[in-house]
């Protein structure tokens, strides 16, 4: 029946791999020429997961192991602990102002990249993306090197009785700065690809740019957005070097989840400052998991 | 297709609000990234260039500087190896859990720095779960060198893999079959077909890791000891010498590493421009 003799075969010796190592099939390796031999394949992926284990998954699983190390009483005492509840609290107002700021900002710097051809776009685009290559710490150090007693606007500051530096502002800042980039880098590639010929269809049927923007832009990239969201969220409530530059570390008042962890770690309260760092780890594995979702939605609507 | 031809030969700029919306981006732009990050070079001009160099020069930040660059590169290598097997394995073979460990790469960049930092420090100590395991064999992690390494492999490797990944997948298979059709061994296949097309890539990967861990700070300092001219590392020292209230010394610090980061960044965006013309030529 068969008309190639070689492909059978290869299927037949695929079959006894297959019933011999259960456990590790080859993947699309039916042709000849790109099957690596077993012993290569058991080798690798030995080496990977081995590589994988030890330097990321036991990591992740010992945060939540340190954490409930003392019980479950304990573990819901050392986060409703009031410093904790503070700590917390004042994450989530810096994340919610940096997302806001950085979908409304990042959404207008994506639509003038992607929607209009003009010089000096490619530059645009790298300082977008600048906060990426610069130091937590710096990113939080340019902040005191404006706002601080000693910073440029250090005088007018402290004569008009408006602190920014160990405050929430400053804190909001270094938060925002970090954050810059992840709406508009996700935004730019799904927008260029989409062109602006559904743009130009709405505005030749009389609709005005923002009720274009609103009804056939936004629908159009509404998943990236939200993708965007999510890193922007995930980094702006992890956010350690920046935010501990400009916080002051006032216990209650201005100091974030990862900045009372560390003082709770330096206080030798291992169990405790596991048990916040487990919320954080547990916000990390629920982004990764939306992730997951939300990049099967993004590649659909690229068709 | 028809609506793409229709598009060429029309006029680009029907949409409205580009001045609005390029002010604004640029505005915002200025205001939080521009302007502060100009703050640092001016705070840096009010230095003298004496002055400058001995702040840089001495033995203190150059032991710290010298730490930082070099155990990053050191990650960056170990990522670029480990990195390359962990995306052969994912892309190539099929194995019980595989789309959990193709997850699992992500970890780095979603876990906080401060998290990282104390769950690797606890688990490297001496009475921790691997710490203990190495003690009897003479070896220490954690408060060494070698600690502030295995922290800098953790926040490196998803860069090295997220970049190679879409180049391996997208590699076309007709590529291997004919090569080795025309009589070419597996290895052979590898080191002329594959690996060339991966260069570019790999070498992103490798300076996108690079250019993290440099500036790493969170995982670095709990399992670090930062002890000075030992494990003392360069954004560690920026800290403590505005705690000092030295901002002349932290301002100069802070523009050696910036310096370095942007010419990182250059070479970045020339590897990755190099990487999408060989991707365009296939």
């Amino acid at each position: 029946m068969s008309f190639n003799p070689v492909i059978q075969s290869q299927e037949t010796v695929d079959l006894l791999a297959t019933s011999f190592a259960p456990a590790l099939v080859m993947h699309r390796s039916r042709r000849d020429g790109r099957a690596d031999p077993l012993w290569l394949q058991w080798t690798l992926t030995g080496v990977a997961l081995f590589f994988l284990t030890i330097f990321i998954v036991i990591p992740l699983v010992n945060v939540f192991a340190q954490a409930l190390a003392k019980g479950v009483a304990a573990y819901v005492a050392a986060i409703s602990h009031p410093d904790a509840l503070a700590a917390i609290w004042l994450t989530v107002v810096a994340a919610v102002v940096a997302v806001v700021l950085n979908v409304v900002f990042g959404t207008i710097t994506a639509w003038a990249i992607t929607k209009y051809e003009f010089r000096g776009k490619s530059l645009l685009i790298s300082l977008v993306d600048l906060p990426f290559s610069v130091s937590p710490v710096i990113s939080g150090l340019v902040f005191i090197l404006l706002f601080g007693a000693q910073g440029y606007f250090g005088p007018w500051l402290q004569d008009n009785d408006i602190k920014i530096v160990f405050a929430v502002p400053g804190i909001i800042l270094a938060t925002v700065f970090v954050t810059f980039p992840f709406v508009a880098r996700e935004l730019i590639p799904l927008m260029r690809e989409q062109g602006i010929q559904d743009e130009e269809a709405a505005l030749s049927l009389g609709a005005s740019g923002l009720r274009t923007f609103f009804r056939v832009t936004l629908p159009n990239v509404k998943w990236a957005l939200l993708y965007g969201v999510l890193l922007t969220n995930a980094r702006a409530m992890g956010e350690f070097g920046a935010v501990s530059v400009v916080s002051g570390h006032i216990r209650g008042e201005t100091n974030t989840m990862p900045l009372h962890i560390e003082i709770l770690y330096n206080e030798y309260q291992f169990m405790a400052a596991f048990a916040v760092a487990s919320l954080l780890a547990f916000l990390a594995l629920v982004t990764l998991v939306a992730k997951v979702v939300l990049e099967k939605r993004i590649a659909r609507t690229t068709r | 297709m028809v609506s793409g031809i229709l598009l060429l030969r029309r006029q680009p700029s029907v949409v409205p609000g580009f001045g609005i919306t390029l002010g604004v981006s640029l505005t915002w732009l200025s205001l939080i990234i521009l302007i502060p990050l100009a703050a640092l070079f001016l705070k840096t001009t009010e230095l003298s260039f004496e002055r400058f160099v001995a702040i840089v020069t001495s033995p203190r930040t150059l032991h710290a500087l010298e730490l930082s660059f070099g155990l990053a590169l050191a990650a960056a290598a170990t990522n670029l190896v480990f990195g390359l097997i962990a995306v052969w394995v994912l892309v190539r073979y099929e194995f019980p859990a595989r789309r959990m460990f193709d997850a699992v790469i992500d970890i780095p960049f979603a876990l906080p720095t401060a998290v990282a930092g104390i769950a690797l420090t606890n688990l490297y100590a001496e009475n921790g779960w691997i710490g203990s395991l190495l003690a009897p064999l003479g070896i220490k992690v954690a408060f060494t060198q070698l600690g502030i390494f295995v922290a800098l492999v953790f926040i490196g490797l998803p860069f090295v893999v997220r970049t190679v990944q879409p180049v391996l997948q997208d590699l076309e298979a007709e590529l291997e079959e004919v090569a080795a059709t025309l009589g070419a061994s597996r290895w052979t296949t590898i080191r002329r077909v594959i690996f060339p097309t991966l260069v570019p890539a790999l070498l992103t990967g490798f300076a996108l890791a690079f250019a993290r861990a440099v500036g790493e700070y969170g995982s670095v300092i709990f399992i670090a000891g930062n002890l000075p001219n030992v494990s003392e590392i360069a954004p560690l020292l920026i800290i403590i010498r505005l705690e000092e209230f030295r901002y002349a010394d932290a301002t100069a610090i802070a523009a050696v590493m910036l310096v370095a980061s942007f010419i990182l960044l250059l070479i970045i965006n020339l590897l990755q421009r190099w990487s999408e013309r060989r991707a365009g030529k296939r």
